[in-house]
């Protein structure tokens, strides 16, 4: 089965860091076939970021989301930029602080104050990391340990605990959700 | 780099498959989309002994690479599209001189600077034809960032084998796309390398061709005594600026990749054998297209693809065994198109073209087919 996912937020937020970490996930630690394709523009911060992944059983061709399962923005410009793109029974997962819904939704909407917990663990350039254990969590789609893998992966070993609490945080929110 | 699995773009599998091929030598000046090429390279070549040198710009890059190469060693530069329009006098001086080198054209939205992160294929004919004079070249194309990895090292190997500049396209979607790729094991890597041909004393005649129209590669620094040069020469290596000299060497070097052109052939033909409609396709935007053949065979449609790895030299035979109408779906105002004309004797074939940017959508390829 092929599942698409859309990440949309600014330049700056990790938006193209939280699609490659889930990716490579799916990839590396999950053994699916996954491809991460990205997005941005030319400003290093406050432009258009997206990144797309695309996860399946079989081998992908089209790398691109035509209809996303997900949908996970962390801007009302990103929201506004993709709404379109979700499909009919798709899943819109936002940053509840910034993103506002702006026409009825019908879809399962789910949302996290993720950059507003980021601060309150510190630092704000975490919300992704959040983002990311709460998307994890309503998900299901690939086991913790390995989205925790790919983290350290990605990211410097002196901030390891600083994103694993991170994570841990958006995690666990989504399991309250239930 | 260890046998395994890793999550990598076509950039990067591009650089590695390099390293596995045996390069060891890099010179270049980053340009997007094809710069983390360059930055893997700085990263990982002084690391195995090799050199990363970034040159003054791309007029230096291939230089340094065809002196390089002359040195014995397995040389490679990367660029895109403004870069290779740099590098096209020396790709000359590379075929004329026979030097072994790869050169990768991230190719990006075009023409001049155009769509810089954004994929083109507009310099399908540039890679054929992009410098002076009458010759052969080889042009390989990958689709997927494990055939990005694998194919370096046919690259590397024709380079060798022929004694000639092997451009190796990939597109910014591959460039900056991420898939997993096998990386295997060290001693499965060595067995298919293929080593130059290298004269075993100190040659009267460097040039001088064997059965395969190639001569042994005398390397510099072995203290041989040879002569190497842009200028049409004999067999010693000295100008002979005489259309008797000009008819022999050139002649040899169109011929010597014709000659082998079926080894240097490699297509995927994918669901081919009964179809009616056979789209022909290469590099990202075949993934487009395997994608709408499988939702037209759903729908008990005979369409099949026909992807070119090798697009030059064209593999025309590929073409003259089908008796279908052609479709050929490609990122320009059609380039490939006239090449699959020039050889479908007698069958329709129809452009899909799009002007870069993005690769055509399923469905947009199964409306000019048309439809499901």
């Amino acid at each position: 089965m092929r599942i698409e996912i859309k990440f949309g937020g600014l330049g700056g937020q990790g938006i193209i860091t939280m699609g490659f970490i889930f990716a490579n996930a799916a990839a590396i630690y999950d053994g699916k076939e996954c491809v991460f394709t990205q997005d941005y523009s030319a400003e290093a911060r406050g432009g258009a970021s997206t990144s797309e992944v695309i996860i399946s059983d079989e081998k992908i061709d089209y790398p691109h989301v035509t209809k996303a399962d997900y949908l996970v923005v962390m801007s009302q410009s990103a929201y506004r930029d993709y709404i379109d793109k979700l499909r009919n029974n798709g899943v819109l997962i936002i940053d509840s602080d910034m993103v506002k819904i702006e026409e009825e939704e019908k879809r399962k909407v789910y949302g996290i104050p993720a950059t507003k917990i980021a601060e309150n663990l510190g630092n704000t350039i975490v919300a992704n990391i959040v983002m990311l254990g709460f998307f994890t969590g309503i998900t299901k789609m690939l086991k913790k340990e390995s989205v925790m893998n790919a983290i350290r992966d990605r990211v410097p070993k002196k901030f390891w605990d600083l994103n694993e609490k991170a994570f841990n945080r958006g995690y666990s929110h989504a399991m309250h959700m239930e | 780099m260890k046998s395994g699995y890793y999550f990598w773009s076509g950039d990067i599998a591009a650089a590695e498959g390099a390293i596995a091929a045996g390069c060891r030598f890099y010179a270049g000046y980053p340009i997007t989309p094809s710069s983390e090429i360059a930055e893997r390279m700085a990263l990982r070549l002084p690391q195995i002994g090799g050199k990363f040198i970034q040159m003054e710009d791309e007029i230096g890059s291939i230089a340094a690479i065809i002196g390089a190469s002359w040195t014995g060693e397995r040389a490679m530069t990367a660029t895109s599209g403004p870069g290779i329009s740099l590098m096209n006098e020396n790709i000359g001086l590379a075929i004329m001189m026979e030097a072994p080198i790869v050169v990768v054209n991230a190719m990006r939205g075009d023409p001049s600077t155009g769509l810089p992160t954004l994929i083109g294929q507009g310099d399908l004919m540039q890679a054929r034809y992009g410098s002076h004079g009458s010759y052969e070249i080889i042009v390989l194309y990958p689709n997927s960032i494990q055939e990005t990895f694998d194919l370096m090292m046919d690259a590397f190997n024709m380079a060798e084998k022929y004694r000639v500049p092997v451009m190796y396209l990939i597109d910014a979607l591959l460039a900056h796309m991420f898939e997993r790729v096998y990386v295997p094991p060290e001693e499965e890597i060595e067995r298919k390398i293929i080593r130059r041909k290298v004269p075993n004393k100190v040659p009267s005649r460097p040039f001088e061709p064997d059965d395969d129209l190639v001569p042994p590669m005398p390397l510099i620094g072995q203290g041989h005594k040879i002569h190497a040069t842009g200028l049409t020469h004999d067999e010693r290596g000295y100008p002979n600026l005489t259309p008797k000299a000009q008819e022999k060497l050139v002649r040899r070097l169109n011929e010597k990749i014709i000659k082998h052109e079926r080894e240097i052939w490699k297509v995927e033909e994918y669901k081919t054998e009964d179809a009616d409609k056979i789209i022909v396709s290469f590099g990202g935007e075949s993934r487009a297209v395997r994608n709408a053949v499988n939702s037209a065979r759903k729908n008990g449609k005979k369409v099949g693809m026909l992807r070119l790895i090798t697009l030059w030299p064209f593999p025309h035979e590929f073409i003259k065994k089908y008796t279908a109408d052609f479709y050929v779906a490609e990122l320009n105002y059609g380039q490939m198109y006239h090449k699959v004309r020039e050889y479908a004797d007698g069958n329709n074939v129809k452009l899909i073209a799009k002007m870069g940017g993005e690769i055509h959508t399923p469905n947009e390829i199964l409306k000019e087919i048309g439809g499901v």
